[in-house]
């Protein structure tokens, strides 16, 4: 038997939403915490819940507070988040193409400088990772993705961008990201990708889950503007691999 | 089909309902309407559902013109001069167009939102269960962006029912409730005090997103850099400067700056309709308290239909209009040209 998991805090935020918190930290064993605890809230949803959003190292806990209130619902997520994790869970792959450098990601020549490497190199160990959906936030489609090697670690930006493209693929700190809408950024621009992770009027609407795998594939700037129309007309253009 | 015109609107007017939860998890935010108990009444007042789509009428003036047939109408939230081809309608009450006649709104009067319910709503395209105007998701209908002078509102022909005004309870300067946290251990007991024991202000570059605080800076005990995390509405985060920011109803679904405290549900209409530059307090609740408060507010919501009240004279709508002309001189401190200049978007980035 795993050993006793050591119990998430429970932060109120506010009257309507509790805060699980299994780390303060960016840490890969509390996000499979997270990621777990709500596989389990959606299998088995507790009344009076409304939604549950997963990041980092939280799970946001949405909840009407005519139905139950902080303390009784703190208890069985308690409960919930006492289980062990499953060690293998079934989860999807995708590779994702991103032309990189150039008009396409404006920081990949200055990432290499600060590295001490070339463009080459850079764009070589950021294809290289195998990554996960951490979380997606901030707006939508934005994914947050783990498992970015350790010498593409990087600190954000002095002044973030005011706006960045639609598609961009970045860096920021310990993290990699798949930024669907254009809007402000302080993190690295490495690419872009055609790769629509929100598009209304397609099948899924959002492409990605949480705990969803990533790789990256290097295009050329030709075969990203023919992706970019069919992504516009609802391809999907990740391909789903086997894991 | 009889619709209305929008003749001139200001900045910040947008359709907004209920909102769209349940997406929250990639990213979608649910938008809907900031105040929603002026919402449901102005929908009650038309015999509507309490969270139907609205028109959200931010700080200026309106003006709407129906076309090709009558409109029924009801105003609610922040209170302003509101007349129809020279008729005044008073707040909470409903009122009908005649073809071609027009309503006309002036500039909020201590608040920054009513809402003008439209009998049988406003005919639109739902994503998510929601016409909710979210211009960053591309989202709202019939126009996915805040209103602008010239769009059309198709409505029903108006059903000629008597017109009715609605009680709500009286609006209240009372501080605004929050429970602390979730991040609230990463600020001293001393800046929590300052917190509740000062008067803050909304800056007029506040929007949808998140009203600015202005106040004594609250310093952070770590810094002012932690791991995203899920945000409310009405999460207070404090960016490295100091000055608090309330998050509001098109906020990002994550944030990276600590949250002090949180605005309880029941309160955040009432926060949302101060007007920027007038001075008002915060006092922390206990939990209990605030789902006490969260309770009372359902059931006010549940029971609007029962407040609903047969208008007895037209002369006593323009004797209150009257006095609230003369009591309501010094108005709004915002003027189009600061109110929304300046995004939330622009300093917020993800984290």
């Amino acid at each position: 038997m795993a050993a006793t998991l050591p119990p998430p805090r429970l932060l109120p935020s506010g009257d309507c939403a509790i805060t699980v918190e299994f780390s303060r930290n960016i840490d890969d064993a509390a996000n499979r915490r997270v990621l777990a605890l709500d596989r389990a809230m959606t299998a088995e949803p507790l009344t009076g819940v409304t939604e549950t959003v997963p990041t980092y190292r939280s799970l946001l806990v949405h909840y009407d507070p005519v139905l139950v209130d902080f303390d009784k619902l703190g208890e069985k997520i308690l409960a919930l988040a006492q289980r062990p994790v499953p060690a293998t869970i079934k989860t999807r792959r995708w590779r994702i193409p991103v032309v990189y450098g150039g008009e396409h990601g404006v920081d990949l020549e200055d990432v290499a400088k600060t590295l001490n490497t070339t463009p080459d190199d850079i764009v070589a160990r950021h294809v290289a990772g195998d990554y996960r959906v951490a979380m997606i936030g901030f707006t939508p489609g934005w994914s947050y993705l783990s498992g970015l090697e350790k010498s593409l670690h990087m600190p954000r930006r002095q002044n973030p961008r005011l706006l960045t493209p639609a598609g961009t693929i970045s860096i920021g700190g310990v993290q990699t990201g798949v930024q669907c809408l254009a809007g402000p950024s302080g993190w690295h621009l490495l690419g872009r990708t055609a790769v629509r992770t929100y598009q209304l009027h397609r099948d899924p609407i959002f492409l990605l889950e949480p705990g969803d795998n990533v790789t990256f594939a290097a295009i050329d700037a030709k075969t990203f503007a023919e992706q970019d129309r069919a992504a516009e007309a609802g391809e999907f253009i990740a391909e789903q691999i086997a894991s | 089909m009889s619709k209305l015109v929008i003749a001139s609107i200001g900045p910040a007017s947008s359709v907004q309902d209920g909102g769209r939860p349940g997406a929250q998890r990639y990213g979608l935010v649910p938008s809907g309407a900031m105040d929603r108990l002026a919402l449901a009444a102005a929908n009650i007042l038309v015999g509507n559902e309490p969270f139907t789509a609205a028109v959200e009428v931010g700080p200026f003036g309106a003006k709407f013109t129906a076309r090709g047939g009558a409109v029924r109408v009801a105003l609610a939230g922040a209170p302003r001069n509101a007349d129809i081809a020279g008729r005044a309608v008073a707040s909470d009450t409903s009122a009908t167009l005649a073809d071609g006649e027009t309503l006309t709104l002036g500039f909020a009067r201590g608040g920054s939102f009513s809402y003008l319910a439209i009998e049988g709503g406003i005919a639109g395209e739902p994503m998510f269960g929601s016409l909710a105007v979210n211009a960053r998701a591309g989202l709202g209908s019939p126009y996915p962006r805040p209103l602008q002078s010239g769009d059309e509102l198709q409505a029903k022909a108006a059903s000629g029912t008597a017109e009715r005004r609605i009680e709500l309870p009286a609006t209240t300067d009372a501080p605004i409730l929050i429970v602390w946290g979730p991040q609230d251990d990463e600020f001293a007991d001393e800046t929590k005090k300052l917190f509740v024991d000062s008067e803050w202000k909304i800056s007029a570059t506040s929007d949808r997103m998140g009203y600015r605080l202005e106040g004594p800076v609250l310093k952070h005990l770590h810094g002012h850099n932690i791991v995203s995390d899920g945000t409310v509405n009405g999460s207070l985060q404090v960016p490295g400067n100091g000055q608090p920011i309330v998050l509001m109803r098109d906020r990002g679904t994550s944030g990276g700056y600590p949250k002090i405290a949180t605005v309880i549900s029941a309160d955040f209409g009432r926060l949302a309709q101060i007007p920027a530059g007038r001075a008002f307090r915060f006092r922390a609740v206990s939990m209990a308290e605030a789902q006490a408060e969260a309770r009372k507010f359902a059931a006010l919501l549940h029971t609007l239909p029962e407040r609903l009240r047969a208008i007895e004279s037209v002369d006593l709508n323009i004797e209150a209009l009257h006095d609230a002309n003369v009591a309501g001189h010094a108005v709004s401190a915002v003027d189009a040209g600061t109110w929304h200049a300046v995004s939330l978007a622009d300093i917020a980035g993800p984290d």
